[in-house]
């Protein structure tokens, strides 16, 4: 039988990837819900803030200046990115959306290799935040995955003051709701939207310098979560933060407790050598299913107004 | 329309030394993405063994499959019937040369492996064109299991990528390793949070981990390993631990024991030139990956001494004679073409700012495979 | 004639015309690649019968291709070892071409029913999105489903038989795809001038004026999505027979970007859009990649350029913007 201790281990790891997926879905729902833009290529802006931050941490020794270097370089490459060729794509379709933006994929994959080369690069977690910490019920966990369920939180908490309760909110809450009329407020839209769309950058980028600390920085790093925080939008409902929220929480928890509970469901049916092949498999498409049955309940996700 | 290939090729023919090939060598390998790096070395250190042969006939065709089988199969359709190769190398991955080597070889093409040994290639599917001169897949799995029981290990916890190479990775290491399980699980494949994982592992009750995670999949692993405390002595195959990848674990891997068939610090004539002539060539040390492409290159070039490639019994038997000087000292070929050699167990270490590996004992000596018993010729 | 209509006779004279060509003069790889160029192509007529036609962007085509390609490996790896596909129905695989396509468009259009659907519940983006989401579940089965070979794929050593043909020759194995790839294409254009088709150009442009003659345009919609995805699977199929191999790579999302990107390089809802675009795809990827191991970068830029500055594809470029776009 699995333990108090293993679950409440099993929970926090769910929670912090659930944080992170956050991070990449806030930034790509923001985008879509205010310049109703598909964005492909905002998985490449996690790999730039993890190969940013990889690049100075190993410059300068600093953690800190890392993550920095990761938010600049990638609001910058994302205010360069839309100024060139997403501004042009706001008026077109979907299809040219999604063909333009796979287009900067190759091209931001492609030319990262050509510029760090094909070997992951080095990024550590700092001194400070490095080893396991007891927390209450005797449950050993890594400092600074605990870390990075409080950035997380913080950033979800800082995102949703800053839409609710700022000028910049309003005005972006204003686009998403009426262009002519945000325009007739005196607003400046394009500047509005290159600013919303570096803002999405940071966050994809933090995500990706705060998560390439336990993981390989490589080339394709930012694919896999691209898709998950596609699942996560869809879940929420495109446009929402707070259904980014929920959704990123949902998926998270799913991805992690699925791979441990079905195999373990499946012993209770069937013999322990296949019920951990099928398992496994099962748990690969654990989240899809989840959208599927959302999806089936409510077709623009829990927080969804428009399709 | 042919002037980027041409050049692409006049470039190699020149590094090899002149023009009029006479012997024309086709290499499918992976040069972009991700795994690009294991690819890069191979060709490197095949391209290095060809420069110090100092043969001026041997033209070398490389294309990149992009780690994609059916880029690979279209690429070696291309070598066989536009460029007209007289033999075939490259492939890096298991999935690839499942899709290659088979239609290769039935069409009475050499292959020479400088990677991938699957084991349905080295038992009923072998083949008199096939020559392996990496490992069988199985090998450094099997030492890990050796390694374990030696280092006195009763009860493992192992783990693999759910996909064939994974399970025949677990397969190897339960095959030599004579203690208990303490579980054994499979991610998914490409998996990069092994959070899940590791906690399973501190509740398990092992005393010992074995893990195959090839690629970005080990990196991830072994950082998050040390930092979750968990501390349990780690064993694993040397493609997690080869020069290009422990830099980028850093600490992480230090200490960490892994099998190989090769080490830099391999005490023999042919590996010490090597190692010094690859770094000063190419600027980094080599690895693994580079050591077999210029171990493939030398067996190639031995075997085109004594015959050529049209001549089928006669460089068959000249390749299975394995007569060079190979980079691992003894080097011989089993009777399903596949390495009979000696697996060494390794320990990262940390050189200056490099981290690198130490040779700390052999685990196994001239160790075969499996399946020869089921390859029929 | 029109100018579209000139374009559409040239580009179907050299495809019969200039594989026969380089087999002559024995360079056989050419026929090669035409064959590849033309699978491809069929795969994107499949594909614009739901883009073009039908306005659905289905970021999720590769399903269908893989799905027809594991139809080709696994009837044919039954047929090759003896073993009955189903155990106990003692039914066996088969390595007959025309049956394997039968089976391949089949299933590809069960599977195009089942997610048809339940995406289109929605639309948008939201239906891009969950393409894509189908796709990704499929390719993680596809890697871990031990039966058929998981990661490794499938490898399947002798081209399957059709009567009459030794689709062992390239030109013979490249004739036989030809003939498929015009019949989709008559397909397509007959579909499309047929009142489903225009009631299905209807249900993109004006939903509401379908609806208030009695049609529901979802149906509509779902029906051309099914089509396209027979076609799809179908090209699937052939594709792993050009290979003789099959794996999961054909299900990852890349294959439906690429899909999507030859027919728009060629011209989305242009007859002949997938075609050209497959053949210039084809050889790009050929002559770029001979270059330089970065020319993903270069066909990166041109891809943008083409999206950016040449609306209607290659097809727009050279015969006019003679119809809309999407």
């Amino acid at each position: 039988m699995m333990s108090f201790v293993l679950l409440a281990e099993q929970v926090l790891n769910g929670l912090q990837f659930g944080v992170m997926l956050f991070l990449m879905a806030a930034g790509l729902t923001l985008i879509f819900g205010v310049m109703g833009l598909i964005n492909l290529a905002h998985g490449s802006l996690y790999m730039l803030g993890a190969f940013a931050a990889a690049s100075v941490a190993a410059a300068t020794g600093s953690f800190l200046l890392a993550l920095l270097a990761a938010l600049v370089a990638a609001a910058l490459a994302g205010a360069v990115v839309e100024m060139a060729i997403i501004r042009r794509l706001y008026d077109r379709d979907h299809l040219d959306q999604v063909l333009a933006t796979f287009a900067l994929i190759l091209i931001f994959s492609e030319g990262t290799r050509w510029a760090f080369g094909s070997f992951p690069l080095y990024l550590d977690i700092p001194p400070a935040l490095a080893g396991p910490v007891r927390l209450p019920g005797g449950i050993d966990y890594p400092l600074y995955r605990l870390a990075l369920i409080g950035a997380g939180l913080l950033i979800a908490l800082g995102l949703d003051l800053m839409i609710n309760h700022t000028r910049i909110g309003i005005r972006i809450r204003a686009g998403e709701n009426d262009r002519e009329m945000t325009a007739a407020l005196g607003i400046d839209i394009s500047r509005l939207y290159t600013l919303i769309f570096a803002l999405g950058a940071a966050l994809a980028g933090l995500a990706g310098a705060l998560v390439g600390a336990i993981q390989s920085v490589q080339v394709g790093m930012g694919e896999p979560v691209l898709i998950l925080a596609f699942v996560v939008i869809v879940i929420g409902g495109i446009g929402s933060i707070r259904g980014a929220f929920l959704g990123a929480l949902l998926v998270g928890l799913t991805d992690t407790l699925g791979g441990i509970f079905l195999p373990e469901a499946l012993k209770l049916v069937t013999d322990p050598a296949s019920a951990k092949a099928v398992g496994a498999s099962l748990a690969s498409m654990a989240i899809y299913i989840l959208m599927g049955a959302i999806l089936i309940w409510r077709p623009t996700g829990l927080f969804g107004s428009r399709a | 329309m042919k002037l980027g290939r041409f050049l692409m090729t006049a470039a190699f023919a020149a590094m090899a030394g002149a023009a009029g090939a006479e012997v024309k060598v086709g290499m499918i390998t992976t040069l972009s993405g991700g795994g690009a790096g294991l690819g890069i070395d191979v060709r490197d250190g095949f391209l290095l063994a060809i420069q110090q042969s100092g043969r001026s006939d041997i033209e070398l065709v490389v294309e990149d499959d992009q780690q994609k089988p059916e880029i690979a199969v279209q690429l070696a359709d291309k070598m066989v019937q536009s460029d007209h190769v007289d033999l075939m190398t490259g492939i890096i991955w298991s999935n690839l040369a499942m899709a290659v080597v088979p239609s290769v070889t039935a069409q009475e093409m050499f292959y020479l492996s400088p990677n991938a040994g699957p084991s349905a290639l080295a038992g009923a599917g072998c083949s008199k064109f096939y020559f392996n001169v990496a490992w069988q897949n199985d090998a450094l799995h099997e030492a890990a299991g050796a390694y374990a029981n030696g280092a006195g290990y009763a009860n493992a916890f192992i783990l693999a990528p759910n996909y064939p190479a994974g399970k025949d990775a677990l397969t190897g290491f339960k095959r030599t390793f004579t203690g208990k399980l303490a579980g054994e699980i499979y991610t998914e494949l490409g998996q990069t949070d092994y959070a899940a994982e590791i906690a399973q592992i501190r509740a398990s009750g092992a005393d010992s981990v074995y893990f195959f995670l090839p690629g970005g999949m080990g990196i991830s692993f072994l950082k998050q390993y040390a930092d979750s405390g968990v501390g349990l002595p780690l064993v694993g195959p040397a493609f997690s631990f080869d020069q290009n990848i422990l830099q980028a674990v850093g600490d992480a891997a230090l200490g960490v024991v892994n099998t190989s068939q090769w080490s830099k610090d391999l005490d023999n004539d042919a590996n010490k030139a090597f190692v010094a002539s690859f770094q000063e060539a190419y600027g980094r040390l080599p690895s693994l990956y580079a050591s077999q492409g210029f171990d493939t290159a030398n067996l190639m070039l031995s075997a085109l001494a004594k015959a050529e490639p049209s001549d089928k019994a006669a460089f068959q038997a000249a390749l299975e004679a394995a007569d060079f000087a190979s980079t691992r000292g003894k080097f011989a070929f089993g009777p399903n073409h596949h390495p009979v050699q000696d697996i060494y167990a390794r320990r990262v270490v940390k050189e200056g700012d490099i981290y690198t590996n130490e040779t700390v004992g052999t685990v196994l000596t001239d160790h075969g495979d499996a399946y020869a018993a089921d390859c029929k010729m | 004639m029109s100018r579209e209509g000139l374009v559409n006779l040239a580009v179907v004279l050299s495809v019969v015309l200039l594989p026969f060509a380089a087999h002559v003069m024995g360079e056989t790889y050419w026929v090669t690649l035409a064959t590849r160029a033309a699978i491809l192509a069929l795969a994107g007529v499949g594909l614009n019968i739901a883009l073009g036609q039908g306005g659905l962007v289905s970021l999720g085509h590769a399903v269908f291709f893989g799905i027809g390609g594991y139809s080709m490996g696994i009837l044919a790896y039954h047929a090759q070892t003896y073993t009955p596909l189903v155990e106990s129905l003692g039914l066996p695989g088969t390595n007959l071409m025309p049956l394997i396509w039968l089976v391949a468009a089949t299933i590809a259009a069960l599977a195009a029913l089942l997610i048809g659907a339940l995406s289109l519940r929605t639309s948008g983006v939201y239906f891009i999105m969950i393409t894509l989401a189908f796709g990704q579940m499929f390719y993680f089965f596809a890697l871990s489903w031990p039966t058929y070979g998981g990661e490794d794929g499938l490898s399947i050593y002798v081209r399957n038989r059709f009567p009459g043909m030794n689709t062992l020759v390239p030109i013979q194995f490249y004739w036989i795809v030809v003939a498929v790839l015009l019949l989709a294409l008559l397909f397509s254009d007959r579909l499309e001038r047929s009142s489903f088709g225009l009631a299905l150009a209807a249900a993109r442009q004006v939903p509401a004026r379908v609806e208030a003659v009695g049609l529901d345009p979802q149906r509509l919609k779902l029906v051309a999505f099914v089509l396209s995805a027979a076609v799809t699977g179908l090209a699937g199929a052939l594709f792993a027979d050009l290979n003789r191999f099959v794996s999961p790579t054909m299900f990852s999302w890349h294959t439906s970007g690429e899909i999507m990107v030859f027919v728009i390089i060629g011209g989305v809802g242009r007859l002949m859009g997938p075609v050209v675009g497959a053949v210039v795809f084809v050889l790009l990827e050929y002559l770029l990649g001979g270059i330089s191991e970065y020319w993903q970068i270069a066909f990166g830029i041109l891809l943008l350029l083409i999206v950016l500055f040449a609306r209607g594809g290659l097809i727009g470029l050279i015969a006019g913007r003679g119809k809309a776009h999407g």
